[in-house]
C-alpha cells in the first residue's frame, strides 16, 4: 500500500552539511531530486502550523548558487534572465526566470545584487548544473559565472517568530532589511548572506552560510526559537506552505514547456529591457495571447487532486493538476491546475478526474493564503 | 508493537480473526510511512472483496495509497469514526483504527499471511 508513498532514500544519493542533524532529529528522509532530504521531523501538518502561528527552521543546503561578476555583470544576468536585473539596487533581490530562447523554464531563479558588478543567484537543486551551462553558453559579456554552490549552506528561518528568533543571532538590525533585500552581515559569529525572502507565504529569512558551520548555527537558531516553540520543518511543510502561497515549484507549475505567461508569471518578465533568452516566443505570445493559464482551485465534492490528475470542462478534458493537496491553513483541498485560458478565471466549476472519478472543484482567486501585514 | 494474534500483509496490513470474522487495518509502520492521514476510504457493508483485492485507499498530506483486502469475504462493517477522524490512523492504527470487518469466506487464507516476528523482519529488511 506504500507504492505512491516516497522511494526509500538510497545510498548514492547527495546529502547537505546536516544529513547527520536530520537523522539525529529523526527527520523522515527522502529522494528529492537526487538528494537525500528531510521530508518530515514531527509531521507536516504540525510543522506546516508551526511556520503559520510561530516559526520553523528549514535545510535548503540542496540549493545551488551561481554568481555572476565583472563589468558587464548585470548585461550577462539580463540577457539570462526575464526580470531586469540592471534595475536591481546594490541589496535587492528579485525572482526571475531562465528560458530557454523557445520561452519554457530553464529554471526560476533568485537573483541577489551584490555590487553594481557582482550578482549572486539561488537556484534549484536538481537544475543547478544545467542552470550554469545555460548561463555560461549565453555569455557574450565582460563577466563571468561561477558555480559556487559548494560554498553555501542554506537555511531558511520563516514565520511570524522569524525575526524574533535569529534577531538574537546577528548584531544586523533585521528590522531595516525590507522585504526582498539582503545583507551581509553575521550569524552566530559567521559571516552570513541574510535574505528577507521565503517560500511559505510567511514572512522570514534565508540565510546563506558556510557549510562547516551550518550544524553548529542550525542548532544555535534552534536554541534561539525555542522560547517561539521553532520545529525543524521538511520538505513536505515546505510544499503545502508554498501551494497555500500559490508559489510555482519547478517541475510542477513551470518546465520546459511553460513560459512564464502560462504560469501567471508576467510580472518577472521585463519585455521592455532589452533582448533576453526566450523574449521573442514571449513577445508573440503576449501579442497573440496564451492558450493556457495556471488557476487555482478548491475542491468542491470529496477528495484531493494531485499532480497530473485530469481536469475536465464541460464533461471534456481541458488541462491537468500541477500541484494538489489538503491545505492545513484552510481546511480545504487546493490545488494548481493548467486549463485554457478562457476557462483560467476564478468561479468556474471544473471536474478533477481522481481515480477516474471526476470530482466537483471550483476556480478561484490565488494566492490561498495571504499573511495579515 | 505488532501483536501476536493478528497477521500481516507484505501491502502493510493486518488482520485478526475472531471466528470466522477478520478485523483489518493498516500497520503502525505503514502510518508512519505515509504521515498525516487525512482520508480513509472504505467499501460499504455488503461488498465482496478477494484477498489482494483492492478494498479502499487511504490518503495522507502527501499521497494516496490503495488499501488491499488481506483476506476474501464479505464487508460487515465499517468503522465510520474514521470519516470525521482520520488522524486516529496515525494515532491507534493497531486499535481504534481498525478499518473494516470482513466475514472469512477462505479461512485457509489467513496462513498465507505473515506472523508478527516474520513482519516485523520484513520491515526491518525493507529499511
Amino acid at each position: 500500500m506504500l507504492a505512491c508513498a516516497f522511494m526509500a532514500a538510497a545510498t548514492a544519493l547527495r546529502a547537505t552539511p546536516l544529513n547527520s542533524v536530520h537523522r539525529a532529529l529523526g527527520a523522515k528522509l527522502v529522494d528529492f531530486g537526487g538528494w537525500e532530504m528531510p521530508v518530515q521531523y514531527s509531521g507536516i501538518i504540525d510543522e506546516h502550523r508551526t511556520v503559520r502561528s510561530g516559526v520553523g527552521l528549514f535545510d535548503v543546503s540542496h540549493m545551488g548558487e551561481i554568481e555572476i561578476r565583472g563589468p558587464e555583470a548585470g548585461e550577462l544576468a539580463d540577457f539570462a534572465t526575464t526580470n531586469y536585473a540592471r534595475k536591481l539596487r546594490v541589496g535587492q533581490v528579485h525572482y526571475a526566470g531562465l528560458l530557454y530562447e523557445h520561452g519554457g523554464f530553464v529554471d526560476d531563479i533568485l537573483v541577489h545584487k551584490v555590487a553594481e558588478d557582482h550578482y549572486f543567484l539561488c537556484v534549484n537543486a536538481s537544475n543547478q548544473e544545467k542552470d550554469f551551462e545555460h548561463i555560461c553558453a549565453l555569455n557574450r559579456f565582460n563577466a563571468a559565472a561561477e558555480f559556487v554552490s559548494d560554498r553555501y549552506a542554506q537555511l531558511a528561518i520563516q514565520g511570524p517568530q522569524a525575526r524574533a528568533t535569529l534577531q538574537k543571532l546577528t548584531p544586523c538590525d533585521l528590522s531595516a532589511i525590507r522585504y526582498y533585500w539582503f545583507t551581509d552581515g553575521t550569524v552566530a559569529g559567521t559571516p552570513a548572506r541574510i535574505a528577507h525572502t521565503g517560500y511559505t507565504g510567511e514572512n522570514g529569512f534565508e540565510i546563506y552560510i558556510p557549510p562547516a558551520h551550518a550544524a553548529r548555527i542550525w542548532n544555535e537558531v534552534l536554541c534561539a526559537g525555542e522560547e517561539f516553540g521553532i520545529r525543524p520543518c521538511g520538505l513536505g511543510a515546505r510544499n503545502t506552505l508554498r501551494l497555500e502561497a500559490a508559489m510555482a515549484l519547478y517541475g510542477h507549475e513551470i518546465d520546459a514547456s511553460i513560459t512564464p505567461l502560462e504560469a501567471g508569471l508576467e510580472w518577472i518578465v521585463k519585455l521592455d529591457k532589452g533582448e533576453f533568452s526566450g523574449r521573442d516566443v514571449l513577445l508573440k505570445q503576449q501579442q497573440t495571447g496564451v492558450r493556457r493559464r495556471l488557476a487555482g482551485f478548491e475542491m468542491r465534492g470529496r477528495g484531493i487532486a494531485r499532480e497530473g490528475y485530469e481536469i475536465l470542462v464541460d464533461g471534456t478534458p481541458a488541462g491537468w493538476v500541477t500541484s494538489g493537496s489538503p491545505s492545513p491553513t484552510l481546511n480545504k483541498n487546493i490545488g494548481l491546475c493548467y486549463l485554457p485560458a478562457a476557462q483560467a478565471q476564478p468561479g468556474r466549476t471544473i471536474q478533477v478526474v481522481i481515480r477516474n472519478q471526476p470530482v466537483d472543484a471550483i476556480t478561484v482567486e490565488t494566492p490561498f493564503y495571504k499573511r495579515a501585514k | 508493537m505488532y501483536p501476536e494474534n493478528f497477521r500481516y500483509t507484505k501491502e502493510h496490513e493486518w488482520v485478526r480473526v475472531d471466528g470466522d470474522i477478520g478485523t483489518m487495518g493498516i500497520t503502525d509502520h505503514a502510518q508512519n510511512e505515509l504521515g498525516d492521514i487525512v482520508y480513509v476510504d472504505l467499501p460499504k457493508p455488503g461488498v465482496k472483496v478477494s484477498q489482494g483485492g483492492t478494498l479502499g485507499s487511504v490518503e495522507s498530506v502527501k499521497a494516496v495509497s490503495d488499501i488491499y483486502a488481506p483476506v476474501s469475504g464479505e464487508i460487515l462493517e465499517i468503522n465510520t469514526a474514521l470519516a470525521d477522524a482520520p488522524e486516529k490512523v496515525n494515532g491507534d492504527p493497531h486499535g481504534e483504527a481498525w478499518f473494516v470487518k470482513i466475514k472469512l469466506s477462505t479461512p485457509g487464507e489467513i496462513d498465507k499471511l505473515m506472523s508478527a516476528a516474520d513482519y516485523q523482519a520484513y520491515i526491518g529488511a525493507e529499511k
